[in-house]
Parts: C-alpha cells; structure tokens; sequence
C-alpha cells in the first residue's frame, strides 16, 4: 500500500512538473517561434545576473517568463468593486485548476517496474516486489469521460469572472466564452465518439496500447490513420475550446479588450494566460493519446518494437522507461508547436461566422464521421 | 395639368465593394487553410535553418549593438565640426548656428583667441542637445565659414541617462578629412597683419 502512494506522488510530482515547465517554455517558444515566423529575433534582453559578476545569462530570451512571472506577482492587484467579490477571487482557479486536472487520466509513459528499475538499489527493489504501475496518475476506466467532465468545468470559470467583474466587456467576453465552449464542446464529444466505437474503451491507457497494433498490416494503428477526418476536427475544436486565434473572439482585445478577464491584474490575470498555455500543452497531450499513438513510436511497446513481419526487437526496461516519456514529451511539444503556428497564421473570425462554422459546417461533418465509422465497425464486426 | 411622373427604377444602392468571388477550392476552407499553414510554416523552417547553421535568419538587427549597414546616402544623422589644418575648429562662434535653430539645442560659448589676429573668436564649448535635435540641416545652411557640416553616420546615442545626449566640442571634431577642408588656411590676403603694425 506504501509503495502505491510513494509512485503516486512521484507521478504527480513529475505531472505538476511538467505543466508548470510546458506552461513557461510554451510562452517563450511562442514568442520566439512567433519572431521567427515573421523574420525577426523575438525577445531577448531579459537577463539573469550571475551574484558579483558582470556575467549576464541570455539564453535566447528563456527568462523572459521569469520577468513576466516576478512582474505578475509584484504588480498591484486592482480588485474592481463588485457585486460579488468571491466570484471574482475564485474565477481564476476554477479556470486554472480543471487544466492541470486533465493531466491525471493522461498516460504518459507505460507500464513500470519499479523494482525492476531500481536493482541497483536490492533494499528499494525488495520493498517494491513484483508491483508493475501504469505511468498515469489516475488509473480511470471512464478516462475520456473525465475529460470532458473536467474541459466543462473551465466553461464555468470564464462565465464566472465575466458575470463578477461588474464590466460590460467582462459580460460580453463570458457570454462569447460560454456559448462558444459549449458548441465547441459538442464537436469534440462527436469527434471523439468515433474513436470509442473503433477501440471499444474510453480508458486512455487501453487506447494507447490499442494504438501499438497494425493497420493493413503495415502501417501504425495510429487514430490520425484509421479516423483522420475526426483527428482534424477534433484538433479545431480543441483550439477553439482554448479561446486561442483564430477562435479568440472571448477576449478580443480590438473589440473587448481583454473579454472576460478585462477586470483582472497581476496574478490573478497571470493564472488566465497561464492556464491558456498549460492547455496548449494538455491538448497536445490529448491528440497525442488519442490519435497520435501516445508514449509509443509506432511499431513499439512495453517489451520492444514489433516491425511488420513479426520482427522483434527487446529493449530493456530502464530504456523504454526513458524513451516513452521522451517520446510523449517530443510529441507534446510538436504538437504545441503546431498549434502556435495555426495562432499565427490565421486570421481571427467573426463572431456569426464562428457559431455557424460549428454548428453548420463542423457539427454535420463530426455526424457524417460518426455515422461513417458506426456503419464501417458493425460491417465489419458482422 | 400635372406633368406625369416619369416611372423610375426604384433605388439601388450602387456597391462600391467587390463581391467575393472564390473557386470551389478556396470556398473549400482547408486547402487554403493548409496553403497558409504552409507559407507561414516555410518561413518558419527558412530562418530557423538559417539561425541552426550559425547565419542570420531575421531582417531586423540587434540595436544598439548592431546598426544597419543600408542608411541611405543622403541621410544626414550627426552634426560635425570641420577643422583647420592644426585641429582647431573653423568655426568663429558667431551663433548664426544656434540663431536658426529651431528646436534651440545648439550652444556656444566664444572665446578670443588673440594668437590668431584672422579669427579672433572661437568656441570654448559648442555643444549639441541630440535629445531635441530634429536634424533640419538649417544649421549647416546658415553657417558663413562652412564649419558645421553633417554626415551620414548615426552618433551612438542609446542611453539611459538624458544628459549623455549632448555631443560636446571634442565629439564633434572628430570629422577631419584634411583635403576637404574648403579654406586654406591661412587665408590669402586676410589675416596677415603687416610687419611692425603692433
């Protein structure tokens, strides 16, 4: 029982860990991919002094984020007066706390063997026995589902900060936000709902694994192969679930300066850009896990790599261990990545554009998707 | 009798824009989604290569620390003080100069020089205040002895501190090509006091 909770709290070390690093890294890879993208350099003047010298640490403007972080803590924190301030206290945690929530259904490695791992320690390795962990921090069957309990939630926080901040654009920002999360919502349920009927498991783990398999025989079972329609709409759904361009409009700021968190300051407005950035993350995650093979490479699982042609290849336990949270973390970040290139790419839409695009032109095609995969499955489980 | 009424065309209004007109593919939203993706994505991997293989992969530049090597020719961004043949200034500190100033950032203080009987006056200071300069060149227009002139190059002027805006005397004769100095220098005729007039 002891070694459940000491693996439980090293996982969810290492995922609080890795969203807060994403959550910084992601605002400076932003601002230099952004640079890059339109022939310029991008930040890079803040510095880290080292103590009584002249030696200045730029590293390609990363303390940026720590300027903007130390400059969030140390501004004013203006509270406007409002009608209800705990709302207004509690707004930002609502949105921020269900982002990291997310994580905990995310696997992000396989299964490990934490005795076999530490044999160099015997007194560590006897303690831990045969015990074998999903590297996940909650092991749910109802994975997905708890998704897209915890993605709701944060619908309910922007409404909150808009309704509390006593401000017209506030009000306008959380009314966007709401309506536009919630029909967004219903195309990344559809979405997904084809992927369930293939692999038959909403737990993300079983998804993954089901993931290690071959399509026609040669290509990876990867969900972005055998739904790739589902993988693209679910992609613009989850961008336009993170408010982000092209689907900002809750906090447009030529028409509501800054939406729903026009009233917020210092860290309290930190925790919204911070929960946005951390979300970048956490959809990279999803796509990952749902369609992109998660930890795995393809052909690879927990044992190894199974080449077409039943070639085997036996890695040992330790190098898996370490190349699956690689993978998973070089899959995250490509993925990010590509999501920052879409916000700076396209332009915003308008407001009428962007509710008829999902429920006129999005939600039909995640229908036709599921109708499609639902006649395909039971033609060819009959 | 009434006149009857010509029937007219109920109004229209003219439309001054240009109705959309897209193909089927563009129409189609992804493809051009895609093209853009691509576009903006080609730049991104051109100048991160670049950035990877140790060039430069951006057109702006690392002011102050680098400035860029394409000002115009006929830019004029700093004042210089032309020099006689020894180094002294040509200037007789006659405050033309500052006179015509419009944004008044040029002073001088005179001071007589009685070892050169032809230009008894000469600036003890002459400084310029580039934080209000809006570098007119009237000042070069005015002056009668063609000692003040301005050249292509930027002064280095990113500073915290607004008093290390002003180029002083020193900074200002740093400009001395000798054959391009216009007088001869002593001037033929002038100055020469004759013998035993003391």
């Amino acid at each position: 029982m002891m070694q459940d909770l000491v693996v439980s709290a090293v996982f969810i070390g290492y995922a609080v860990a890795v969203l807060l690093t994403f959550g910084t890294v992601l605002t400076w890879v932003e601002r230099k991919q952004a640079a890059i993208m339109s022939d310029r350099i991008g930040a890079n003047r803040a510095y880290v002094r080292i103590p009584f010298t002249q030696l200045k640490l730029i590293w390609l403007g990363l303390f940026h984020g720590l300027a903007d972080g130390i400059k969030m803590m140390l501004k004013e924190d203006f509270r406007p007066i409002s009608y209800d301030r705990f709302a207004y206290a509690l707004a930002p945690w609502v949105v921020f706390t269900p982002v990291l929530l997310v994580f905990a259904v995310i696997p992000f490695g396989g299964m490990i063997v934490p005795g076999e791992l530490l044999r160099i320690l015997p007194s560590v390795s006897e303690w831990f026995g045969e015990r074998s962990y999903p590297m996940q921090i909650a092991r749910v069957d109802a994975g997905l589902l708890v998704v897209f309990a915890f993605g709701g939630l944060s619908i309910i926080g922007a409404m909150l900060a808009g309704w509390s901040s006593a401000n017209k654009f506030s009000l306008l920002g959380a009314l966007r936000a709401g309506s536009q999360m919630i029909s967004y919502e219903l195309v990344m349920g559809l979405t997904v709902l084809g992927l369930i009927l293939i692999y038959g498991t909403v737990d993300l783990d079983a998804i993954v694994r089901q993931q290690s398999g071959l399509l026609l025989g040669f290509l990876p079972a990867w969900g972005v192969l055998m739904q790739p329609f589902a993988a693209i709409l679910f992609l613009v759904a989850a961008i336009a679930e993170n408010k982000r361009i092209p689907f900002d409009l809750p906090e447009a700021e030529s028409e509501l300066i800054a939406g729903y968190f026009t009233e917020y300051s210092a860290m309290k407005m930190g925790l919204f850009m911070f929960a946005e950035f951390i979300e970048i993350a956490i959809i990279g995650a999803l796509f990952t896990t749902l369609f992109l093979g998660g930890y795995n490479l393809p052909f690879m699982t927990d044992d190894g790599f199974v080449f077409p042609g039943n070639h085997v290849v036996t890695i040992p336990h330790a190098a898996i261990i370490v190349l699956q949270l690689v993978v998973f973390l070089a899959k995250v970040l490509i993925m990010s990545s590509f999501q920052i290139l879409i916000r700076w790419t396209l332009p915003r839409f308008r407001w009428d554009q962007l509710l008829s695009f999902a429920w006129k032109f999005m939600f039909p095609l995640a229908l036709a998707n599921l109708t499609v995969t639902a006649v395909v499955v039971w033609a060819l489980q009959s | 009798m009434a006149t009857p009424r010509t029937p007219t065309k109920p109004y229209v209004r003219k439309q001054y824009w240009n109705k959309p007109c897209m193909s089927w593919w563009e129409r189609a939203y992804l493809p051009e989604i895609l093209r853009g993706l691509f576009i903006t994505g080609g730049v991104f991997m051109r100048n991160m290569g670049r950035w990877l293989t140790f060039r430069k992969g951006a057109l702006t530049t690392y002011y102050p620390e680098e400035t860029r090597a394409d000002y115009a020719a006929g830019n004029r961004g700093k004042h210089v003080l032309t020099q006689r043949p020894d180094g002294r200034p040509q200037c007789i500190a006659c405050n033309l100069c500052a006179t015509v100033c419009p944004a008044k950032v040029i002073e001088i203080e005179a001071g007589f020089d009685p070892d050169d009987p032809a230009h008894p006056k000469y600036p003890v200071r002459f400084e310029i205040d580039y934080s209000r300069c809006v570098f007119c060149g009237l000042c070069v227009e005015a002056c009668p002895e063609d000692a003040i002139r301005m050249v292509k190059e930027i002064p280095n002027l990113p500073t915290f501190d607004r008093g290390s805006l002003w180029l002083a005397r020193e900074e200002l004769l740093t400009w001395s090509p000798q054959s391009d100095v216009a007088k001869p220098y002593p001037p033929k005729g002038v100055g020469q006091l004759p013998e035993g007039s003391k």
